[in-house]
């Protein structure tokens, strides 16, 4: 039973560091982009250039906010 | 073959290289290590499980899964996948993160796992091949059933794939080396421009967006996330070379941002 765990844990693990890892801020933008997407052409106002630009911004975010991130003091 | 049918088979194409790379430096080190016979079953064993994967996801995709459903799942999944590739050729042209370095990762794996070479099978060398072509195969096999699925070519980019693979066997082994003159970076970066034009266009599909020009305007994304890493890797660089000098680098780790790993783009590594 526990061999079965042990195995469900690596498996879940792996997928966790394939698409989110330490990168969480990409997975969840992604995701709210395209939900805001189709929720606006539901209604019939999404623009065609939203995807790209939406997306455009969050690599640039991104990347941004990678090289504001401090190294963690060591410890004593 | 149309313009975006070439393009999925040197998106496939390029992340395949990068990877076979990584699997081929692991290979290399069990295989000297541990003995050639366990690594190179570990990887054929690897390459059939991967190529079965392929088989047995990606054929039921392309005949059984709504195409609309499918290009928008797909489309996320290449997004989130090219986004976490682009970003991190950016940070690693701009000098925010060290180099993929295959010398070092090739020397510290034939430490590990040096001490038990034999001309038999060995568990070892078998389990560490089959791990590291396996884990490196799987980002490929998700985006070969992605890319493929998505334009209905998955033949297209199994083929791309394995013409990869090949390639890099046969360049690795005829020259006796751990690959490091790959320009792995700058190889990365244009799969993860292509990756997340393919994910915006397949997305866009899925939800209804009518793109101008049709599949042209996967052209037009390519050229816009072009123009946007040029522009972010500069603007990072600039960051970096205006950074005071840290006091004290720590000994045993890389510092983070990494001075002095500032390379010309594209260019970086080669």
């Amino acid at each position: 039973m526990s061999r079965v765990r042990n195995w469900l844990v690596a498996f879940g693990r792996f997928w966790w560091d394939f698409l989110v890892g330490d990168t969480p801020e990409v997975t969840v933008g992604v995701l709210v982009v395209l939900a805001i997407t189709f929720a606006l052409r539901h209604v019939g106002a999404a623009d065609d250039v939203l995807v790209p630009v939406a997306v455009a911004a969050l690599l640039a975010a991104s990347a941004w906010r990678a090289t504001r991130r401090r190294p963690a003091p060591p410890a004593e | 073959m149309s313009s975006s049918t070439w393009l999925l088979a040197l998106a496939v194409f390029g992340a395949c290289t990068v990877e076979a790379v990584e699997a081929l430096t692991i290979v290399l080190a069990a295989g000297v290590t541990r003995g050639w016979r366990s690594a190179i079953e570990g990887t054929v064993v690897a390459l059939v499980v991967l190529a079965a994967l392929v088989g047995a996801v990606g054929v039921p995709l392309v005949h059984y899964v709504p195409i609309a459903a499918l290009r928008t799942v797909v489309g996320a999944l290449l997004l989130v996948l090219g986004l976490q590739w682009l970003r991190k050729a950016v940070l690693r042209a701009s000098g925010h993160k060290a180099l993929h370095d295959e010398d070092a990762i090739y020397a510290e794996t034939v430490r590990e796992l040096s001490g038990g070479r034999s001309s038999g099978r060995d568990a070892m060398g078998f389990t560490v091949a089959f791990k590291g072509v396996f884990l490196e195969g799987m980002e490929v096999v998700l985006i070969v059933l992605t890319l493929g699925a998505s334009a209905r070519r998955l033949g297209v980019a199994a083929a791309a794939a394995g013409a990869a693979v090949v390639l890099v066997t046969a360049v690795g082994l005829t020259v006796a080396r751990q690959l490091s003159e790959v320009p792995e970076n700058t190889i990365k970066t244009f799969v993860g421009i292509m990756l997340t034009s393919f994910g915006v266009f397949w997305t866009g599909e899925g939800i209804g967006v009518h793109w101008p020009g049709s599949d042209l305007w996967i052209l037009a994304l390519v050229g816009m996330f072009l123009l946007l890493t040029l522009v972010l890797v500069a603007g990072l660089r600039r960051r970096v070379e205006e950074a005071p000098p840290p006091a004290a680098v720590p000994t045993g780790r890389s510092a983070s941002p990494v001075p002095g790993t500032v390379e010309s783009w594209p260019s970086a590594e080669g």
